[in-house]
């Protein structure tokens, strides 16, 4: 790929987003134009600022790197991404935004009147985040070292510099407004390439091709092994190798292949005549997003489909950057009406990445065996359409791509360092903000330096998954069920979430190799979901004497629209309001 | 592979290490509280702490006051104190918890509770049983009086008579009635605080109201639209400023409510006054204490167009922000008028200023104090002929603020 146009679309995109971030605001007004200083967040414009804080680097580039490696079964992955909002819309959003909470630690403590419960979500707040941020970092990493020859860990250093850089200068101030144009910038990136590489397919003849018949090359190919693998053949192939296979050296040979599983060292090259069919690789891990850890898929698909739906529909409620978002909203039906909005605009943008997984079996089938499947996206637009077009949209796609990293980079870190400063650092200060922010970047890009080939796809996966064993159960218990106790709601996160985050860091150590209990630790919401509700309605009915007083109050207050909440008590001032707004209208009538 | 497996290896132990950490410092936190009487002295100082350790667990629950609840709680210290196999308090009806054995003898209890009750005075009785295996035998009623009136009992069940249970039972019934006396001290504090905010509810200067009126009759004749609507910003303004309900609104209803507040005040100083706003959409959300903003701006206005004499056609200018700061919203009220002397300011701010200066700075400062704490004060920065930059820092969300329920425009 050219790399005189992707360094300067990334920098462009750096750049934009620093200038909407610190200038989006910074237009004063007189009085006169009062109403228009002080007009609240509609719902379109907070649910674009959703959508572009939730489209991580996960959806931008491992999706279609998902399909193009493991067919169909993979969207999945976009359709729990967006239902995550059906439940959240159903169950949470009103509620949660009429608690006044501005975060989960706040909700726990607006709810159940514990700073004990309050400190605990915290932690989790904190935990969850982090495990967020490192797909992101990686992801950054390995797009800066596909599109470039930049080092695996330049990406994520840039997006951790330039997002602490400008969250601790104050710079995110207009931070609806910079999310925002980041989705449509992200919406853009895919769409408009899409649609050349539509165009493209047509004019090759729409070639179709199923997705359960093996992908086959469409030209002769050189296919370099960064990492080795094992390749399983099921039937003979000839191949022009330069490298080691099965342990034998060869140079511009060619090598006659028999069924079966064969070694293929790094640093080997391998050509493909067209109309090869691409053969299956075998690798233990990469540091690809699309390819999994927790490769017992193979063994239970249905479980970890449904370990997978459940971790994502219920998982998205707990994602601390999506919750705060909420508070911008004036309003309960606000709140509610903006989630419509975000569903539509996700659900937009994930018929994309499918799009480029399809034609990337079709035109880049060896990027299976590369290992560089996320790559997909970035790489389509030169190989189907090249030349200076194909150049200047594989750079918007990069652009895109760099969009993703920044926009949830920055909103997990401002949500995390807004934790650390109000419920882990000791005082408060704009100061201790800019610390927190620094601490709350340094420990995933100090993990993701250490462990360089850590599945990203597996830690979004994983952070779904503790979010939904934890926050989900806290959230919709402590909305809708009104024995709940700040016992049972401790009790409850710490089994739930915190059995997940056990199965999580067993599976990234490679615990147990395979079989019945890999699967069940891989894709733990199926069990640590119910586990998390189990005990916390066990612990509160056992606690009963603890419930909080005034729950119902709490819950009235959640529940009722705002203006009903107000007016019950007051009928006489809500009176008196309602005669000055005819006054108003007359006013209107008047002056029109 | 190799690489690959350590590198996981090392990725799943970071991970690890995280949630271990955390429930190490839990525990750590909950031993430490448990864990606060060492094997110090000799044994008679040893039954010493135990005894003032276990009163001092009992008295918690006890400063809420005397409820079933707060009874049930402490019953149970309070028979350890003792030692005696059943312990019950009551209020000055019934029985509200019985900790240890017997609970059959309540309703006896109780009808025997109505002598001690009247006449304040400790009494030891003989308890009727049928059950030939029922250890309680006697039982010591120890009134608890809080200035003077009872308020309930504590009742000691024994096996046998005993002038030590006796004496024990009135000396932590009395300690009991300290604890209960301190609970309504609680109380009435929380109440003075209570009517404390009320009276710091702002008000609406009685000044201000000559001056709107007096500018809306000037324009009577020659701009009767103007003063029409000069008529319904007051109307609007005093709306909001007399409203009843709730103690806290939402940053864009204060907004509004300074946005009529400007309306009036430029239509008696016209040119003079100019003022910008830059106010981020994220923060209008925010509660926070009802008129607590509107001060300050009246402030920057009187203070900014003091001393510029009319006729050298001095123009004062007012800049009010409200930035979004993670957590907290940021409000800076700025006027470019005379400032003030920095001591006589923390004269004002301590509350011995003239009545006249600063009244409006005080009461908010303190509003806010009392809402969001003691480090969410007032920030002003100023000094003479320098103007002044008032900051107020405002958390997203604090415990037991939130707006009256009323919806902001869109």
């Amino acid at each position: 790929m050219n790399e005189n146009y992707v360094v300067p679309a990334v920098a462009l995109v750096v750049v934009a987003t620093i200038l909407v971030g610190a200038f989006g605001l910074r237009i004063s007004r007189t009085t006169s134009d009062f109403y228009v200083a002080s007009r609240t967040v509609g719902p379109r414009l907070n649910a674009a600022a959703i959508s572009g804080e939730y489209l991580s680097a996960a959806s931008f580039l491992g999706i279609a790197g998902l399909v193009l490696v493991q067919g169909p079964d993979m969207l999945w992955y976009p359709v729990g991404y967006t239902a995550g909002y059906l439940v959240l819309l159903l169950f949470v959003a009103a509620p949660l935004r009429r608690s006044g909470a501005y975060t989960l630690p706040d909700f726990a403590e607006a709810r159940l009147a514990s700073p004990a419960v309050r400190r605990l979500a915290g932690a989790f707040v904190v935990g969850v985040g982090w495990l967020y941020l490192l797909p992101q970092l990686q992801g950054a990493g390995l797009t800066l070292a596909v599109l470039t020859d930049a080092p695996d860990w330049l990406g994520g250093v840039i997006v951790a510099a330039v997002v602490v850089a400008t969250v601790a200068a104050g710079g995110m101030r207009s931070i609806t407004f910079v999310q925002a144009f980041q989705y449509w910038l992200k919406l853009t990136a895919l769409l408009v390439p899409a649609l050349f590489l539509v165009l493209a397919w047509q004019g090759d003849g729409a070639p179709r091709h199923a997705f359960d018949e093996p992908a086959t090359f469409r030209e002769q190919r050189v296919v370099r092994v960064d990492d080795s693998l094992d390749l399983k053949l099921d039937r003979p192939l000839d191949v022009t190798a330069s490298g080691t296979i099965d342990g034998r050296r060869y140079q511009d040979q060619r090598v006659s292949l028999s069924a079966g599983t064969h070694r293929v060292e790094r640093g080997t090259r391998l050509t493909f005549t067209e109309g090869d069919a691409v053969p299956v690789a075998d690798r233990g891990s990469n540091g690809g997003m699309s390819t999994s850890l927790a490769a017992g898929r193979e063994e239970r698909p249905l479980y970890a489909t449904y370990g997978l739906i459940l971790a994502t529909f219920l998982g998205t409620m707990g994602l601390p950057h999506v919750v705060v978002r909420f508070y911008t909203s004036p309003h309960g039906v606000a709140a509610r009406r903006t989630t419509v909005v975000v569903l539509a605009l996700i659900g937009a943008f994930y018929l994309l990445p499918p799009l480029y997984g399809a034609l990337g079996r079709l035109y880049a089938p060896e990027l299976t065996l590369s290992g560089d499947a996320d790559a997909a996206v970035l790489l389509l637009p030169e190989r189907m359409i090249g030349g200076l077009g194909g150049d200047l949209l594989g750079a918007l796609v990069a652009g895109g791509a760099f969009a993703a990293f920044l926009s949830t980079a920055s909103g997990l870190t401002m949500a995390v360092a807004g934790v650390l400063t109000q419920d882990v650092l000791p005082s408060r200060g704009v100061r201790q903000f800019r610390f927190a922010t620094g601490l709350a970047m340094v420990v995933p890009l100090a993990v993701s330096a250490l462990a360089g080939g850590l599945p990203v796809a597996d830690a979004v996966g994983l952070a779904f998954a503790v979010s939904a064993s934890s926050f989900c159960p806290l959230l919709v218990l402590g909305i809708w069920w009104h024995r709940l106790t700040p016992p049972g709601a401790a009790a409850g996160m710490l089994v739930g979430g915190g059995s997940a985050l056990v199965a999580v860091a067993a599976t990234m150590a490679g615990y147990p190799g395979g079989g019945p209990l890999h699967a069940l630790l891989a894709w733990p919401a199926l069990w640590s979901v119910p586990l998390g509700f189990l005990t916390m309605v066990l612990v509160s009915l056992a606690t009963p004497g603890k419930v909080p007083a005034g729950t119902s109050a709490i819950l009235a207050r959640f529940h009722l629209p705002e203006a009903l909440a107000g007016g019950q008590a007051h009928g006489a001032a809500t009176e008196i309001e309602a005669g000055a707004d005819s006054w108003r209208r007359v006013r209107t009538r008047g002056n029109g | 592979m190799g690489t690959g497996e350590l590198t996981g290896f090392l990725a799943g132990l970071c991970v690890a290490v995280l949630p271990m950490l955390a429930a190490g410092f839990w525990l750590g936190r909950r031993t430490a509280r448990q864990r606060s009487l060492g094997g110090l002295g000799t044994p008679v100082e040893h039954a010493t702490f135990e005894t003032l350790h276990t009163a001092s667990l009992a008295a918690p629950p006890l400063r809420a006051g005397l409820t079933e609840e707060t009874a049930r709680k402490s019953a149970r210290r309070l028979r350890t104190l003792l030692g005696t196999d059943a312990l019950c308090l009551t209020d000055d009806q019934a029985v509200l918890a019985w900790d240890g054995v017997g609970e059959h003898h309540r309703a006896e209890i109780t009808e025997r509770l109505l002598g001690p009750l009247e006449t304040g005075r400790g009494e030891a009785f003989r308890l009727k049983c049928d059950e030939p295996d029922c250890p309680l035998r006697w039982a010591v009623v120890a009134p608890l009086t809080v200035d003077d009136r009872v308020h309930g009992a504590l009742v000691a069940c024994a096996p046998g008579e005993s002038a030590v249970l006796v004496r024990a039972a009135g000396e932590v019934a009395r300690w009991v009635s300290v604890q209960l006396e301190l609970a309504d001290l609680d109380r009435s504090r929380t109440r003075l605080i209570e009517a404390e905010i009320k009276a710091l509810r702002a008000q609406i200067s009685p000044h201000f109201i000559f001056n709107s009126l007096a500018v809306i009759a000037s324009f009577v004749r020659t701009d009767p639209e103007r003063a029409r609507e000069l008529l319904l910003e007051f109307a609007d303004f005093t709306r909001y400023s007399f409203r009843r309900h709730g103690d806290f609104t939402t940053l864009a209803d204060e907004l509004h409510a300074i946005d009529h507040y400007l309306a009036l005040v430029r239509a008696r100083f016209g040119e003079r006054l100019s003022v910008t706003l830059q106010i981020a959409p994220e923060v209008l959300p925010v509660a926070l204490p009802f008129l607590c903003l509107q001060p300050l701006v009246e402030n920057a206005v009187k203070h900014g167009l003091e001393g510029k004499a009319v006729t050298a056609g001095g123009k004062s200018h007012i800049s009010i922000t409200a930035q979004d700061a993670g957590a907290e919203a940021l409000v800076v009220i700025e006027d470019d008028g005379v400032g003030m002397d920095p001591a006589l300011l923390r004269r004002i701010l301590a509350g011995e200023g003239s009545p006249s200066g600063g009244i409006g700075l005080c009461n908010v400062d303190e509003r806010l104090r009392q809402v969001y704490g003691d480090d969410h004060g007032l920030v002003i920065e100023t000094a003479v002929g320098a103007g002044m930059k008032i900051t107020a820092r405002l958390p997203k969300y604090q415990p037991g603020v939130h707006s009256g329920g009323r919806l902001p425009r869109e």
